[in-house]
């Protein structure tokens, strides 16, 4: 009686062991097949396209096109990489200041000016872009990488600062006060002693910064045509009237994801730190 | 120099690029919400008309009715599906095993890969003729053999919350096992001891915990939601017909087809104030566990 009990627990317990693998075999498979596919796609001819199979000839063809004159892919990554590098680089030391001061000093409306900071995430890109489309028409900025650089701040500095916060709130403050004792200034305190042992923190903000600029579609799509077109717009512009170029459209998609996938896998622990900032610890 | 004005000159860079590319658009925009201005007709700015716009928007356009309605119902359906599988997938992968750590893993890749390439990959995977998912969705259902995804508003639809999905479900289980590996063990065991099975103590202990972490997963995915707008330009176009265009893609529609900035901006403003309203809610939320 009871022996029969225990096999049928352990029989129930087998069978959800089994149902949990497979829904996990299906979430990585649900992961990582899109990922796959255009992967595979991009080493693909054009007439193996619609074939379903894994097995075909594989080229390097698709990779040489996108490079080659009409589409000068080389050009788009270069816009990706100094928009997104130079709006890291203004965005980065600024917001750690500020961070700073949120972290160590008791400040007149605190509360109002950090809930500023915070509430932008929440605006709509699209209403912001409408009076700097205007504004850069009739500065002539329209199409360069100034523009680009300027409107990504808006989206990314909130986010530096609530991350770097959080960073900051989590570093021993002993040594800074020694500091300070023995007469070093507020400043050469921040240079030599703080950045330093946030070091790792102020990396991981950069790379977050990165990425949100780097795949930044609606701005990029609205503020630039030929010059400074970034890898998102660039993408679309191998849907042409004469059809979708799905395999060139596959190898610029490669090209964009992968050095993304190697910085989110560098700061993988920290990554939702980005988003949700202290709100889940 | 003294940490009385020190502490605001620090802060000053940073509140100065806030205030120059959020604040300062935010109220231009709001500015031309009341006036008429069609670039089509001049370059610079026309009379102001009062609130028109809004009254035009919210009493006599079609248009807008149906961003709206889209708009609602792909939150709807996109945030219930991203917190109960973000939810669901994080307590299953609690566990220890060999392909819990190789999904948790690849949690972090869907959430690098641009929207607008995610998209146009889905566009490309539900392609009518043969699109990969297209051909799996026949093989599996018969009925749905030679189904053309992205013709039908329906499918559209889930087609688009479906590649939104994709790409957040897994970010959003790392969230909810960050939030899981804060709580203490004590409470758990203790129901177990106490002769609780897995269910009740997941549905009395761990879920009632999990509550704050679920509240900012679903405020954050609906924000996101309501501002869709990438994977409806890659993707679906806003079609079949208008059936997913969302209030951002109808913004930039009325700016950049129709050349109209004053209603554009009106609209623009009737989402952002959803989004304020939404943004009071989390901050207090947020801030209330982290004060600054």
């Amino acid at each position: 009686m009871s022996l029969d009990r225990a096999t049928a627990a352990r029989r129930r317990r087998l069978f959800w062991r089994a149902v949990e693998s497979a829904i996990l075999l299906l979430v990585l498979f649900l992961i990582l097949f899109p990922i796959l596919w255009m992967a595979l796609t991009s080493f693909k001819r054009p007439v193996d396209l619609f074939d379903l199979t894994i097995f075909f000839t594989p080229t390097l063809d698709n990779f040489r096109t996108i490079f080659a004159a009409p589409w000068n892919i080389g050009q788009t990554l270069l816009n990706s990489t100094i928009v997104a590098g130079l709006t890291v680089l203004v965005a980065i030391p600024f917001s750690t200041l500020a961070a700073y001061s949120f972290s160590r000093f008791e400040l007149r409306f605190k509360h109002a000016l950090f809930f500023t900071i915070l509430a932008t995430q929440f605006i709509p890109a699209v209403v912001v872009v409408l009076p700097f489309y205007l504004l850069f028409r009739d500065l002539g900025l329209l199409d360069t990488h100034l523009a680009l650089v300027i409107v990504n701040l808006a989206i990314v500095t909130p986010f530096a600062v609530w991350m770097l916060k959080g960073f900051l709130d989590a570093v021993p403050t002993e040594s800074e006060e020694a500091a300070l004792v023995d007469g070093a200034t507020r400043l050469r305190v921040i240079i030599d002693i703080v950045v330093p042992m946030v070091w790792p923190g102020v990396l991981v903000s950069a790379v977050f910064c990165f990425i949100l600029t780097w795949n930044e579609f609606l701005f990029a799509l609205i503020l630039t045509r030929d010059n400074a077109v970034t890898l998102p717009v660039g993408i679309t512009r191998f849907r042409t009237e004469r059809g979708d170029l799905w395999e060139l459209i596959a190898a610029a998609g490669i090209l964009i994801s992968i050095p993304m996938f190697l910085l989110a896998a560098v700061i993988q622990r920290h990554f939702v730190r980005g988003m949700t900032g202290g709100a889940v610890k | 120099m003294q940490d009385r004005r020190l502490k605001y000159l620090l802060i000053l860079p940073a509140a100065f690029i806030v205030l120059g590319t959020t604040i300062w658009p935010l109220a231009v925009s709001l500015v031309t919400s009341f006036r008429d201005w069609r670039l089509t007709r001049s370059l610079t700015p026309g009379p102001f008309i009062g609130a028109e716009h809004y009254i035009t928007a919210l009493t006599d356009d079609p248009d807008f009715a149906n961003a709206l309605r889209v708009t609602a119902i792909f939150v709807v359906i996109d945030v219930t599906i991203t917190v109960v599988s973000a939810l669901g997938l994080a307590v299953l992968l609690r566990r220890a095993g060999v392909l819990h750590s190789v999904t948790r893993a690849v949690l972090i890749l869907p959430f690098a890969v641009s929207p607008a390439l995610v998209g146009i990959s889905f566009r490309f995977m539900f392609n009518a003729e043969m699109g990969v998912f297209t051909w799996m969705a026949g093989a599996v259902l018969p009925f749905l053999r030679g189904f053309v995804w992205l013709a039908e508003p329906s499918s559209a639809m889930l087609v688009l919350v479906f590649s939104d999905a994709w790409r957040w479900v897994p970010y959003m289980t790392l969230v909810v096992l960050g939030g899981l590996a804060a709580l203490p063990k004590e409470p758990e065991e203790a129901a177990r001891i106490d002769g609780a099975n897995e269910w009740q103590v997941f549905r009395d202990v761990t879920l009632p915990a999990l509550l704050p972490v679920l509240a900012v997963v679903g405020i954050l995915k609906t924000v996101f939601a309501l501002k869709m707008f990438d994977q409806v330009v890659t993707l679906t176009g806003g079609g079949p017909g208008q059936s997913t265009v969302t209030l951002a893609y109808l913004v930039y529609s009325i700016a950049f087809r129709w050349y109209d900035m004053g209603y554009a901006s009106a609209v623009a403003w009737i989402l952002t104030s959803m989004l304020v309203f939404l943004a009071v809610w989390y901050t207090r939320l947020v801030l209330r566990k982290a004060s600054p």
